[in-house]
């Protein structure tokens, strides 16, 4: 008899990249749930439109760039991209720009370096950067969340949110209802020389543990992180790292002028931490790519983070953060090569 | 006592052996004619030491190799040498291979010692060419002569054997099956080879899904509690590794480009230091081996005990024959098996299981698209050597030989730890071997430019040196010349 003669190992456990982006995806329902609650639902908006930019980009590239397009397209990786975008920028966003940046993301951020696993950069954060440069105004334009105050219920934030989206103008009664997020309006009160006791009374911006709002969607975030890191899809090196690098001086700033620095407690529930620490940075293509340069790579998002927070003039740091340490991940994995086994530490 | 898991990580396998692994073993028939691959699975080809026509018996030398790093081969049955064949390279045969015709007269070679061996009477060194006349080598799937192993241990003073009972890779259960039928055979091996290195000790390991040949082993070596010891080391893929198994049992590593023999250890299968006792007790040289013939592909999965040159199809035979689609006839196992073009083939000492692969063991494999690499990192999770293999992937696919090394190209052990849980389905461990051919063949390459520089230098020199030779002969000459003429010489005149 004949048989067929191809190289071991015979035997894989048919794990795929498919399968690792639709549990990301999975993972980032709880998420989506809960914004929608506490921001209305402008989000599953900007999904939709984020993603069937992502798909259709995707697929123009790959015919410009000759490569096959089903097997890309259908392994899931642009649409985690479109719905990361999505979930971090305002769901009061005009669609056309999250048109536009979900195409900067894909065809700048990813196709333009060569394609999946080609490119240096968090793709859906190069989407993110260039919308926030360019557009601060709609940017920074969110939602007060639901049960803030009475003066607004579900039904406004949907209203509002079509209004938006739609791109027409905003009712000025509506005013009320839209406004800085808690970390932009704490900084933009500090400099306005309000002590930060005056500004935690109002109440409106730090809720029961972070941010008012926020505090619930960063909690979902963190329950699906925890899940992919129970599905053993995210490590504990990013996460843990990311939120080490932005607690710590957090807490240390906090407990040396808790009058000018907000509280670890604050900044992790607050923004995009969650979202950030792990589903943001823990980007495999893009990170640092040994657990040790795991390690450096996240704790420099989180002292970014911190830093930008802190002393910057954004509403949150995490797209230059992880963008900046990006730029720094050739560098990390040419220092952190775990020692080979039998082989002296270089 | 359970040996810590001390190399970097591996994998929990399904190991599919359990119920095989406790059915006797069962002894094949000789067929009525043997093929002897001139290759027994070292990559060594032996040189025939018979012709055809030649009468043989068991035990008869047959082939030879040129070198220290091949075993002597002896035939397994007696007969007459009635073909050696070429190498078909259209048919990937297994390579060129001495055909016996059996006489079925089973007579053993007049040449040959009869009865046991006073091992304890031979010193040590002695002991080690008895060893290598007899033909042992490695049965765990190397089939590296176990003397050139032994004499190298003893030049650099290794004084520690160590017994890989380990077993760890899926299907394969001929060591587990043998542990247990012969475990006096085991011991009586080590003692063997103890003598051979003049060692101080001796450790059995053994995974701890084998219970049944642990108590096997532990009984039979209670008479030489002192110096045989089992040790359990946990059920993990690569554990029977050699590096891997030495710092599983005695927490150092083997450096890289080293062998255990550098840190005082001696690694030797189960199943060789069986056959080494096998030799002793009976002086008959290594002529058969025990063999798992498995998979989905065989009505009755079994261990059989056969001759070398048996066809493995008189194997498969044994085992209730082919089942379903056979897809791969495998030599090993299924995470660093050779899949074999056919089945015609002789059993050499290197084949320790035929897995005889389906569909079904297959499935996942068959399936698999390769896509780009996404640095998951799956693979450094579990690479026994430390590795970053997504590192060493992408410096071999952009052709960077320096990046390839020092990512540790070399310190592969092509285990397909990396293969198993790629979720981008990437060939790694392949990738692996094609970059290390490629730095070969790049060595090779750069040496030849090397000669022919050398060599194109040297007639450059030897060139010049003709032609200035023959100038400076010119010169002389004219020199001369012009010396006796000069007085006669009209134009000096004027």
């Amino acid at each position: 008899m004949r048989f067929d003669t191809s190289p071991a190992p015979h035997v894989i456990a048919g794990y795929s990249v498919p399968r690792v982006m639709f549990q990301v995806l999975l993972a980032l329902v709880p998420v989506a749930v809960v914004q929608v609650v506490v921001l209305g639902p402008g989000l599953l908006l900007q999904v939709a439109v984020a993603s069937v930019t992502a798909l259709v980009c995707e697929a123009l590239a790959l015919r410009w760039r000759q490569r096959p397009s089903l097997p890309t397209l259908r392994d899931g990786s642009v649409l985690v991209t479109a719905v990361l975008l999505a979930s971090s920028v305002t769901p009061l966003l005009p669609w056309w720009l999250t048109v536009l940046g979900t195409a900067f993301a894909v065809l700048l951020g990813k196709h333009a370096f060569g394609g999946l696993g080609q490119n240096p950069f968090n793709p859906a954060m190069v989407g993110y950067a260039i919308l926030l440069v360019s557009f601060p105004a709609e940017m920074t334009r969110w939602p007060v969340p639901f049960g803030v105050d009475d003066s607004h219920g579900w039904g406004e934030l949907a209203r509002l949110t079509l209004t938006s989206f739609y791109g027409g103008a905003v009712d000025p009664a509506w005013d009320g209802y839209t406004g800085a997020t808690a970390l932009d309006s704490i900084r933009n009160g500090l400099e306005q020389r309000y002590t930060m006791a005056e500004l935690l009374a109002r109440g409106e911006v730090v809720g029961t543990l972070g941010a008012r709002g926020f505090e619930w969607i960063n909690f979902a975030a963190l329950a699906g992180g925890l899940y992919l890191m129970a599905r053993g899809i995210v490590r504990w090196q990013i996460p843990a790292a990311v939120l080490a690098g932005l607690l710590l001086p957090a807490l240390v700033a906090h407990a040396l002028d808790p009058g000018a620095y907000l509280g670890p407690l604050t900044h992790a529930f607050a923004g995009a931490t969650m979202l950030g620490a792990f589903f943001i940075a823990t980007d495999p293509v893009s990170a640092a790519t040994s657990d040790r340069g795991r390690l450096w790579y996240g704790a420099g998002i989180g002292l970014l983070v911190w830093v930008i927070r802190t002393w910057g003039g954004y509403p949150d740091g995490f797209a230059f953060a992880v963008l900046l340490m990006n730029v720094a991940v050739p560098l990390l994995d040419r220092y952190t090569v775990p020692r080979i086994y039998g082989r002296a530490r270089d | 006592m359970t040996t810590r898991n001390e190399f970097p990580s591996g994998l929990v396998l399904d190991a599919h052996k359990q119920p095989v692994a406790a059915e006797p073993i069962l002894d094949v028939a000789p067929p009525a004619r043997l093929r002897f691959a001139l290759d027994q699975g070292s990559g060594v080809v032996l040189e025939p030491a018979v012709a055809v026509g030649d009468v043989v018996a068991i035990g008869s030398v047959i082939a030879r190799p040129s070198d220290d790093f091949g075993a002597v081969l002896h035939a397994s049955a007696s007969g007459r040498v009635i073909a050696i064949e070429s190498h078909d390279a259209t048919n990937d045969d297994g390579g060129p291979c001495i055909v016996v015709e059996n006489d079925g007269r089973d007579t053993p070679d007049p040449a040959l010692p009869r009865g046991p061996i006073d091992y304890t009477a031979l010193d040590p060194a002695t002991l080690v060419d008895r060893l290598r006349e007899a033909g042992i080598a490695g049965l765990g799937g190397a089939g590296f002569p176990t003397a050139t192993k032994l004499a190298t241990a003893r030049a650099r003073s290794a004084r520690r054997l160590l017994l890989n009972g380990a077993e760890c890779e899926p299907w394969i259960c001929c060591d587990d099956a043998l542990m247990r039928a012969e475990a006096d055979d085991v011991v009586l091996g080590g003692r063997v080879l103890m003598r051979a290195l003049e060692a101080e000790s001796c450790v059995i390991a053994i995974e701890d899904d084998k219970p049944a040949a642990i108590d096997a082993l532990r009984a039979a070596a209670q008479s030489a509690a002192d110096t045989i010891t089992v040790e359990i080391v946990p059920a993990v893929y690569p554990q029977g590794a050699e590096r891997q198994l030495v710092t599983a049992v005695f927490g150092v590593e083997v450096p890289a480009r080293g062998l255990p023999a550098d840190v005082g250890v001696t690694c030797q299968n189960v199943a060789t230091a069986a056959a080494v006792a096998r030799w002793a007790r009976s002086g008959v040289p290594l002529v058969t081996r025990v063999v798992t013939v498995t998979g989905s592909g065989v009505s009755r999965p079994l261990n059989v005990r056969a001759r070398f040159g048996t066809p493995l199809a008189t194997l498969v035979e044994a085992a209730g024959g082919y089942r379903g689609e056979p897809l791969r006839l495998i030599a090993g196992g299924n995470m660093t098996g050779r899949a074999l073009a056919t089945d015609e083939v002789g059993l050499t000492k290197s084949i320790n299981t035929l897995f005889v692969a389906t569909h079904q063991d297959l499935a996942a494999r068959l399936a698999a698209v390769e896509v780009a690499c996404i640095r998951c990192g799956n693979c450094a999770d579990v690479c026994p050597a430390g590795l970053l293999p997504q590192e060493i992937h992408r410096t071999a696919l952009a052709r960077d030989a320096d990046g390839a090394v020092r990512f540790g190209v070399w310190d592969c052990i092509d285990c397909g730890c990396c293969d198993y849980v790629c979720p981008s389905q990437i060939p790694l461990a392949l990738r692996f071997r094609e970059a290390r051919e490629w730095l070969r063949e790049r060595d090779r390459a750069a040496a030849r430019a090397a000669v022919a520089r050398t060599r194109h230098e040297r007639r450059e020199r030897r060139l010049q040196e003709a032609v200035a030779a023959e100038q400076r002969a010119f010169d002389v000459a004219r020199q001369q010349a012009r010396g006796e003429s000069a007085p006669t010489d009209p134009g000096t005149a004027t």
